[in-house]
């Protein structure tokens, strides 16, 4: 599934300092759907390349990162069981930053 | 500030920054001879503040710090327009809009003990977000007993610079670093520090140089 994914916040220099990723991700073993929650994890494994836990915290995203998908709140559309789309849009950004 | 870390180490580090900033930015504004300084603290600085001032049990400032406005008899009067707003709210507001703005993390950060108020708040959130709301109306509900000795604003000796203290808090800060003495200024009074007195001329007079201690809540 072709998805596209941004990082904003600082959480870019995660990933290399790359904020827009155009990537192709597999639906997991016999799911007909892909959801959040195998984004996440995917996620972690392939993109993020440094202090993962900045990214997560357990299954979901540590608390303070908001996630947009297709520029809406993931908490209206079911947070970790939100289901993706071809061609979605996924924004990470962090709100945890200044002094 | 990295040449102030490299001096007193990796602890402490929010109190020579936020000290010589927030006198910085009231220098400035008096140079530029404003009305008014607004800062963008916003709900989520605000909660963490209360629950820090609790965790240290600082009385003076738990009363002070959710005002939305402070210093109204003063010269220059400070406000927080965004008291109220969560940092989600904004972050999205700035993302929808476009607008520019600056996500660096001060990379001393990490170690500093606002850090553990805010991951707390962060999960507090999540499980109810009303919570960042609700704490801040706490802090303002509270009430401190008329019994408990308060602070008084006077003015510094070295500086002119308003101060609860003989020497303001930057003042004291500097001499410190000035003198080599990184931790002047940092930490608790256990009574009398001779050494200091010895160094501080007269006129210096540093009974205790940190705040004191308050008394209780009465509430």
């Amino acid at each position: 599934m072709q998805l596209t994914l941004e990082f904003g916040g600082g959480l870019e220099l995660l990933c290399e300092s790359v904020k827009v990723h155009n990537v192709n991700v597999d639906l997991p073993k016999g799911a007909e759907k892909l959801t959040m929650r195998d984004l996440l994890s995917w996620v972690r494994t392939n993109l993020i390349k440094e202090r993962p836990e900045m990214f997560m915290k357990g299954e979901s995203v540590r608390p303070g990162v908001l996630v947009l998908v297709n520029d809406c709140d993931w908490e209206l559309s079911g947070q970790l069981d939100t289901t993706l789309e071809e061609k979605d849009v996924v924004v990470f950004i962090s709100t945890l930053h200044g002094g | 500030m990295d040449e102030i870390v490299k001096m007193i180490g990796l602890k402490n580090n929010c109190t020579f920054c936020g000290v010589f900033r927030r006198q910085a930015l009231d220098r400035g504004a008096a140079l530029l001879k404003v009305d008014k300084v607004a800062t963008g603290h916003n709900a989520d600085d605000i909660a963490e503040t209360v629950l820090l001032n609790i965790l240290r049990g600082d009385i003076a400032r738990l009363s002070r710090c959710t005002s939305i406005t402070t210093g109204e008899d003063g010269p220059i009067p400070r406000c927080k327009p965004f008291k109220y707003t969560y940092e989600k709210e904004i972050v999205m507001y700035a993302y929808f809009k476009k607008l520019d703005y600056f996500s660096t993390e001060c990379i001393y950060s990490p170690n500093a003990y606002r850090g553990f108020a805010r991951e707390f708040i962060k999960d507090l959130e999540r499980i109810r977000p009303r919570a960042i709301l609700d704490i801040i109306k706490s802090g303002e509900n509270f009430r401190i007993s008329t019994s408990t000795k308060m602070p008084e604003q006077g003015t510094c000796e070295r500086c002119g610079y308003i101060s609860s203290q003989k020497w303001c808090k930057a003042c004291v800060l500097l001499e410190g670093l000035n003198r080599g003495l990184p931790k002047l200024g940092i930490g608790r009074s256990r009574g009398l520090n001779s050494d200091v007195k010895k160094d501080i001329k007269q006129g210096g007079g540093t009974e205790s140089i940190e705040s004191k201690q308050c008394g209780s809540l009465d509430f």
